[in-house]
């Protein structure tokens, strides 16, 4: 009886931390995959959805190289 | 006794179980002055790596990073201003994986956020841009 009760609270004690790790762990894959594409659009200009191969030439007036 | 015992077992087996899934539905912050310094800087720097991305000078690679891949489509006399150019992006990038995670309280996230923008960079580049597989060798999209 003491052994059983002994394994039933390592068991949970077990458990208890497995879920912790979980929780510690867990890393939102979809949310950083939308923050991510948000800061590409950011970065490489592609915000208005248009085609950006057609905006890049000559665009901005004064924009020399 | 045994039952109370089992009981709480349950109960803490259940408690660890509920609360990850709620977890993930929210947005990532990245309204930040630190990230929104990053991407300005990442993005004046754009149209500079927009060229050496299409003439397959530099790619992307697998880690989130960008590299140079072939330094002979670099003119000699250009060749360190690139590997500069190159440089400061992955500066700034390493500094935006770091950021994003510090800003949403998981600093341990870096390298999931990395792995995350590495996967992104690639799917959203143009056709043409060279990207690191998951063997390392280059690949032309």
């Amino acid at each position: 009886m003491a052994k059983l009760a002994c394994r039933a609270v390592l068991l949970a004690g077990a458990l208890t931390l497995v879920g912790c790790v979980t929780i510690n762990i867990y890393f939102p894959a979809a949310a950083a995959e939308k923050a991510a594409d948000r800061i590409i659009d950011e970065v490489w200009q592609l915000k208005n959805g248009a085609a950006p191969k057609a905006e890049e030439p000559g665009t901005a007036p004064g924009d020399k190289k | 006794m045994r039952t109370a015992i089992f009981f709480t077992a349950a109960l803490a087996a259940l408690a660890s179980l509920l609360p990850a899934p709620a977890l993930g539905q929210a947005n990532l912050e990245i309204n930040t002055p630190a990230i929104a310094a990053l991407q300005r800087s990442m993005q004046q720097r754009h149209s500079q790596l927009a060229s050496l991305y299409n003439s397959g000078a530099v790619g992307f690679t697998r880690d989130g990073n960008v590299a140079l891949r072939d330094a002979k489509a670099v003119p000699l006399a250009q060749r360190q201003q690139v590997n500069a150019l190159i440089a400061s992006e992955n500066q700034d990038r390493a500094a935006l994986y770091r950021e994003i995670a510090r800003a949403n309280g998981h600093p341990e996230w870096e390298n999931d956020i990395r792995a995350t923008f590495a996967q992104r960079w690639i799917s959203r580049a143009q056709r043409g841009w060279y990207y690191q597989n998951a063997s390392g060798a280059w690949v032309r999209k």
